[in-house]
């Protein structure tokens, strides 16, 4: 698959969960399409496109970002994080674990992103109360559960992270 | 076999699963089989998958207005332009496709791109192909399209005006369908009648928009003559068949494949099977497999959405409460076209016209209009919550013109348990049902004294506070009947006969006894893969993590139906029946084989903890050696048995059956019930509705699995709440969208919704082996009404708009305020 062919390509290297990855990129290639792409980091959802919706959400440097609302080019030299980081299938991030137990995802498309933005939301705010999650969610949509689970799930995850 | 129970939504769950030990895993809270999977990254959506080599990507060209004529089209820039392949227009797709079949007589004509004219914005002009999206979505750019604005018609009463310019020339109105019917004897009811309450009911076009868009990726193969197409449809397969006669060939070349999951639907993702064809046929001209994935801005203006009503009833009733009879006039917009499975947004409800009441009369006018709006479809709710928007509405004008509480005009009307299973006059059979029970459990568990009391109180302290109510059947497992009473009787002997619900799935086990499980229900989030491996694992004495269980649905290799799908909330009702039926065929040859090998009657075998047992306890081997028996050593198998362990089981529920000569029709295998009661403050500065309580009492039947029953009632809250209070797919007077970005179409967020208090009264369906009813519907079709109900309350308003957004609430409260802007 060739990307954005008709631009002049920049080299970039970083490191997208962990590993080093050095690609020529057009300007105008997307974050999200890069990772999606090239990085095959089919954890990263696409919804909007237009920095809504919040299914896209990774972290760069330390900082929950939304991939559609990034070009690849500005994460040159950065640290690129997705869903990948927190856990594997058998050794589940407690955040994933609460989400499972709280019935917090029902098709599962907008989860990677709020798992990232909970994950980093939390490493700050080791104790939110109720309305900070709700605050914090308010850049994230889901369809599917009505986001009371969620809620839960953080609180949840917040609380077994203090002990 | 009455259950109730409040659902906890305080304390944290236990993390582990329940004891393996037990057999009865139907109804066990098991945590989720598809969750890790979705939560660490590894879901496979559609555009997670490459399943042809040297793809294509498409870009689809769009209307900027509502009304044309298309007077020019020049494709040769876009053609010009470096990395394109080919440019496929109107000209192609009529030349190579037929019109979509349409269920109504005057059958506006509708292909999947514009031909010579566009009649919504939005809707597809041109595909290009090329070797990547922006390359493809540069040439877009580079079309030269010509068009001769038409006079657009945007609104339901506009298309009833005999001088509005006709959509479709062919048709010669706007006014695309017009059928009466009545049941029970209305006149008598009207003349008994000591009352009547007359309104006038608007219902608002929105869309319960999945956060996954539509994908496709079609590889037309040229030497099988085939088009395979992945796609996140999923269904009514009936569609399928729509497809192929569009596309001139035989069905058995179109083969459609779903991915494993789905970003959620809600009903919306049905309408991707005309973009199923544009996309076939863009990889057959040009020669290459071709992904399309739509933008979110062409999902809000061109996928599919809700259909919006205008509803004239009229209701006949005495002084005590009592609803004699009903005259509705319905009109409803389809937009654009009648893209199937429309017309089936007026008659999904229509044996169950009559709600939860004993209403013995009604007479119906159903209209529907063409506009120049985005085309109508499936959406959480279906038909249901513009039914009861009508019905809920009026039982509360009702007890407001009697001066009556309106719990005392429901209670009057409520069928009662004894009354089922309930013959409704339009030809509904609901099957049980303790509607009272369930009313009083709500009003328990929001205290519905203490509820006035507060009302009161914070009345006199010059608050704005209401108290909604709403009781409504739900229906689910759609009879394909149903559709075709859209036809007059003469034009409906003319084709074959439809009825039914049928649903298919498949369980094998392997040399070394595992067990897999094929669905053909698309599930876009609803957990089927648990709940089947639930089912399965109760048979065959299993565990669920014992059960792998598949839900990619292939039309070439899956067993399927023309109802196979994912809609009316069919797997508790149909879906998970076939699996229980596939499952003891399977358990009955595992016996078979084991009695044979013990030499024991059939009946002494059981299926325990993953072994076959003779009832003495003096036999027991394992699954695996039962099983490995019929494909290892077929000769050890008792006389005439087959080898091999692969069998298919086909559902539907037999009750159900075409309309019959009085036009009437049970138009679901099952139907549920939901009570819903709203406590609501509206801010009298800002216009805003704060829903202070909510409470919601289900009767879902058997529950098959409580974490996922409650998860479908939160989640058709949610929906209902964005249609109470929030969206709306918005058109200006020329047509033009306004609500085109997710910043102007406003999804409720976890700070706008409440969290709800959950009830059960459930009572098993006599009418199904499982006892389940459908459960993620109703509250998609109670709370649009519900809230209306106590926003009128708040206000002492007759009429109320949705939704019921602040600006349109607070012109309500303004002095001199005209009602229902």
């Amino acid at each position: 698959m060739s990307y954005c062919s008709k631009d002049g390509r920049t080299t970039i290297s970083l490191e997208v969960d962990g590993k080093r990855v050095k690609a020529a990129v057009s300007p105008r290639l997307l974050l999200s399409d890069f990772l999606r792409g090239p990085c095959a980091a089919k954890g990263v959802h696409v919804g909007c496109e237009h920095g809504v919706c919040g299914a896209c959400t990774v972290r760069v440097d330390g900082q929950a970002v939304r991939a559609c609302l990034m070009l690849a080019i500005q994460t040159d030299g950065s640290r690129v994080e997705t869903v990948k980081v927190l856990g594997i299938a058998d050794a589940m991030h407690p955040l994933q674990e609460r989400f499972q137990a709280r019935h917090a995802l029902q098709c599962g498309f907008c989860t990677p992103g709020i798992l990232i933005s909970a994950q980093t939301y939390l490493r700050e705010h080791p104790a939110p109360t109720r309305r900070d999650i709700e605050e914090l969610l308010s850049g994230h949509l889901c369809r599917c559960t009505g986001y009371t689970p969620i809620v839960d799930a953080i609180l949840d995850a917040a609380e077994l992270e203090r002990r | 076999m009455e259950a109730s129970r409040a659902s906890e939504t305080a304390t944290v769950l236990p993390l582990t699963a329940p004891n393996p030990a037990r057999r009865t895993w139907v109804g066990a809270a098991t945590l989720r089989a598809e969750d890790p999977a979705l939560l660490t990254g590894e879901g496979r959506f559609i555009d997670d998958l490459s399943p042809f080599p040297s793809e294509h990507h498409a870009a689809i060209l769009r209307s900027p207005y509502a009304h044309a004529r298309i007077t020019r089209l020049d494709v040769k820039p876009a053609l010009a332009l470096e990395g394109v392949t080919a440019v496929i227009t109107g000209a192609d797709v009529s030349a190579a496709c037929k019109p979509f079949p349409v269920g109504i007589e005057t059958r506006p004509v509708f292909y999947p791109c514009a031909i010579d004219r566009v009649r919504y914005m939005g809707e597809p002009v041109a595909v290009v192909v090329a070797e990547d999206r922006y390359i493809a979505e540069d040439a877009l750019e580079l079309i030269d399209v010509g068009y001769d604005p038409l006079a657009p018609v945007v609104e339901i009463e506009d298309a009833l005006h005999a001088d509005s310019l006709p959509l479709h020339e062919a048709v010669g109105s706007n006014v695309v369908h017009d059928r009466s019917f009545a049941y029970g004897d209305v006149d008598g009811a009207f003349a008994n009648a000591e009352e009547f309450v007359e309104a006038k009911f608007v219902f608002p076009k929105y869309a319960s928009t999945p956060i996954e868009t539509y994908g496709v990726i079609a590889h037309y193969q040229r030497a099988a003559d085939t088009y395979v197409v992945h796609a996140n449809f999923h269904g009514p397969f009936i569609l399928h068949s729509l497809m192929a006669q569009a596309l001139q060939i035989p069905s058995n070349r179109l083969r459609i494949v779903v991915p494993p999951d789905i970003g959620g639907s809600y009903g919306i993702k049905s309408a991707v099977y005309p973009y199923i064809v544009l996309i076939a046929l863009a990889s057959k001209i040009a020669g290459v497999p071709v992904r399309w994935i739509e933008d979110r801005i062409e999902h809000l203006c061109a996928s599919s959405s809700s259909t919006d009503r205008v509803t004239w009833a009229r209701a006949a009733v005495l002084k005590d409460g009592t609803i004699l009879g009903l005259h509705l006039d319905q009109v409803d917009n389809t937009g654009a076209y009648v893209r199937a499975p429309e017309p089936a947004c007026l008659y999904r409800m229509h044996g169950t016209v009559t709600g939860a009441y004993r209403i013995p009369a009604v007479a119906i006018r159903n209209r529907l209009v063409s506009t120049n709006k985005l085309p109508t479809g499936l959406n959480r709710g279906y038909g249901g919550q513009e039914q009861y928007f009508t019905l809920e509405r009026l039982v509360a004008l009702v007890a407001k013109r009697l001066g009556l509480d309106v719990i005392e005009v429901v209670r009057r009307n409520l069928l009662r348990k004894e009354e089922f299973p309930y013959h409704a006059p339009a030809g509904s059979v609901y099957d049980s049902g303790d509607y009272h029970a369930a009313l009083e459990h709500a009003l328990e568990l929001a205290d519905y004294p203490a509820l006035m009391a507060g009302r009161e109180s914070a009345r006199a302290e010059g608050r704005l506070v209401g108290i909604g109510i709403g009781c409504i059947v739900e229906p689910s497992g759609s009879n394909m009947g149903y559709i075709s009473i859209a036809l007059p009787k003469d034009l409906r002997d003319r084709s074959l006969p439809k009825s039914g619900c049928t649903e298919a799935a498949t369980i094998a086990i392997d040399p070394l006894g595992a067990v897999t499980v094929r669905l053909s229900t698309t599930p876009q989030g609803q957990g089927h893969r648990t709940v089947a491996a639930q089912i399965v694992a109760q048979e065959l004495g299993l565990e669920p993590k014992q059960v792998e269980v598949l839900a990619e649905l292939d039309t070439q290799t899956s067993a399927w139906s023309i109802a196979s799908g994912s809609y009316s909330s069919r797997f508790a009702p149909v879906a998970a029946v076939a699996i229980r039926n596939a499952a003891r065929k399977v358990a009955y040859k595992l016996k078979a084989i084991a009695a044979h090998q013990f030499g024991v009657a059939f009946e002494d075998v059981d299926l325990v903890e993953g072994a076959a047992r003779s009832a003495d306890g003096t036999h027991v081997t394992s699954l695996k050696r039962i099983a490995g028996a019929a494909h290892w050593n077929p000769s050890s198998l008792p006389d005439g048995m087959e080898p091999g362990i692969y069998e298919t089981a086909y559902y539907s529920i037999g009750l159900l059956r075409p309309p019959d000569d009085d036009d009437r029709v049970d138009s679901s295998a099952v139907y549920g019930f939901v009570v819903d009661l709203a406590l609501v403050e509206v801010d009298s500065r800002t216009g805003r509705v704060d829903v202070k309580q909510y409470v919601t009492v289900h009767d879902s039947g058997t529950v098959l699995n409580p974490m996922i029953v409650d998860g479908q009632i939160r989640g058709g809250f949610a929906h209902g709440l964005g249609g109470a209070l929030f969206e709306e797919i918005a058109y200006d007077e020329n047509g033009t969208l306004r609500s085109g970005t997710l910043a102007d179409y406003p999804i409720p967020t976890a700070s706008e919704l409440p969290t709800i208090v959950i009830g059960h009264v459930d009572v098993p369906s006599p009418f199904t082996p499982l006892g389940a009813k459908g459960v993620g519907e109703g509250n998609a079709m109670s709370v649009p009404v519900v809230i209306a109900n106590a926003v009128a309350d708040a206000l002492g308003a007759n009429e109320v708009r949705l939704p019921l957004v602040p600006h349109r609430v607070w012109e309500m409260l303004q002095p001199n305020a005209v009602e229902a802007r």
